[in-house]
């Protein structure tokens, strides 16, 4: 339902060890980050290891892993959180195709909710 | 004269909210401003704090509405059973969820609660002491696929009966009543690349009523039919005509409705969901609840054009006004 705001527009940034970028929850409604199941980040047709990816709401920076126990956290509508890809190597200037797949489980439905962003980004020489 | 009363869904500005274009407060300045008295909310979309939301938020919400002439009639809750990776919510679990939102509900003065339509009926009776308590009407969505006379909707119905409650029953979404298939659905679906002769078809099919696995198989298998017709097709299964007059038999089972629509044109009618139907019935029942604008039409078209969402609300109310003072 709002697929194309998934990534939000000229966030993307080299990093000393990767990138990072805005990103919000594709879905009406806020959601507890336990229920948040992937983050896939895929950089120009690669796909990032789950275990290289950073998610900050503004709690501070958490692992996929361990997002799968924070009951205690929400990502809450339309709110920009930080999706960071680290121990990967500055990301080179130039422009780049940047993919953001979430994977919700969204109880009354039967099957994940998937909602996916696609943009060409550029990041500043 | 009809005591129908208009009111507005803040899910309708799902679009405006979520890219901050509006705050809740225009959007119920807004409502306010075509005449509309009831506000409805989603906590979980536009109460930040949700589930500790404080007693001066609760105060800001209510002097906020009441500042603008309106009142808060509904409280739209969700249940989170998966929200374990390693099991479903046991069933105190979620009656306790559910006695949270009926408290919170009561904390900001609303009688009206929408219960999730896949909320197991059993469950719901566990929580309706709790809703007697609060004084708060929990009302099963009718949403489509379901409608008025599906053997799910009917085990809530019998749930309530056999408690002799008057605060568990159901919460129609006019969605059930598609008459004709939306034109912003098929419109998105051509820019997708269904091909025109497939979208008339589609749409001849649903015309006619016929039941949507005919019509998928026909665009699957025999048309040969490229992903975005067959998701088009696909869109049948949720798309119910169902009858209207059904409502003057249940209209004591709800006392909200989310009126739901796609697309409105700009003669102010709904070229898709027949409420030139739905509200003669409702005036006929001698209903006197709150017909809650659900605009749902922003994913339909923001990747072609940008999404205003009042001018749509705006219109349907024209309509409501019109329908509503067409009845004795």
């Amino acid at each position: 339902m709002f697929d194309k705001y998934l990534i939000v527009d000229d966030s993307v940034r080299a990093t000393t060890d990767g990138f990072a970028f805005e990103a919000r929850l594709g879905y009406y409604r806020g959601l507890g980050l336990s229920m948040i199941e992937d983050l896939g980040v895929t950089l120009d047709g690669e796909a990032v290891p789950r275990d290289a990816i950073r998610f900050d709401e503004g709690a501070g920076p958490i692992t996929l892993a361990d997002m799968e126990t924070a009951y205690d956290r929400r990502w809450n509508f339309g709110a920009k959180a930080t999706i960071s890809v680290v121990g990967q190597g500055a990301l080179a200037p130039g422009e780049h195709r940047l993919t953001l797949a979430e994977r919700l489980r969204v109880s009354y439905l039967p099957f994940p909710s998937i909602n996916t962003d696609e943009k060409t980004v550029s990041i500043a020489g | 004269m009809s005591k129908i009363k208009r009111g507005v869904s803040l899910y309708s500005f799902q679009e405006e909210l979520f890219l901050g274009q509006m705050t809740v407060e225009d959007c119920i300045a807004f409502a306010a401003s075509i005449g509309a008295t009831g506000i409805e909310l989603l906590p979980e979309q536009n109460m930040p704090s949700f589930p500790d939301v404080t007693d001066a938020e609760v105060a800001w919400w209510q002097e906020t509405v009441s500042a603008h002439g309106c009142e808060l009639t509904c409280y739209d809750m969700f249940l989170d059973t998966k929200r374990r990776k390693d099991r479903l919510m046991s069933d105190d679990e979620q009656v306790d969820s559910i006695r949270r939102d009926l408290t919170l509900c009561n904390r900001l003065g609303i009688r009206n609660m929408r219960i999730l339509v896949f909320v197991r009926p059993d469950i719901l009776a566990r929580c309706v002491p709790y809703a007697e308590e609060l004084d708060v009407h929990m009302g099963v969505e009718v949403h489509a696929p379901w409608h008025l006379e599906h053997a799910w909707i009917l085990r809530t119905i019998d749930t309530a009966d056999r408690l002799g409650t008057k605060h568990l029953g159901i919460l129609p979404d006019m969605g059930i009543f598609m008459k004709h298939y939306p034109p912003v659905f098929r419109a998105r679906f051509e820019r997708q690349g269904a091909r025109p002769e497939i979208t008339q078809f589609i749409v001849d099919q649903h015309e006619q009523k016929i039941m949507s696995e005919y019509t998928i198989y026909e665009v699957a298998v025999k048309m040969q039919g490229n992903k975005a017709e067959v998701a088009m097709a696909e869109t049948l299964r949720h798309a119910p005509y169902a009858n209207p007059k059904r409502l003057k038999e249940y209209a004591p089972y709800f006392r909200h409705i989310q009126a739901k629509f796609y697309e409105m044109d700009a003669d102010a009618t709904d070229p898709s969901i027949a409420y030139d139907e739905v509200i003669p019935v409702l005036a006929e029942a001698g209903w006197e609840g709150t017909l809650s604008s659900e605009y749902e039409g922003n994913r339909w078209i923001q990747d072609v054009m940008p999404v205003d969402s009042r001018e749509q609300v705006r219109r349907q109310h024209t309509m409501f006004e019109r329908l509503i003072g067409e009845q004795a």
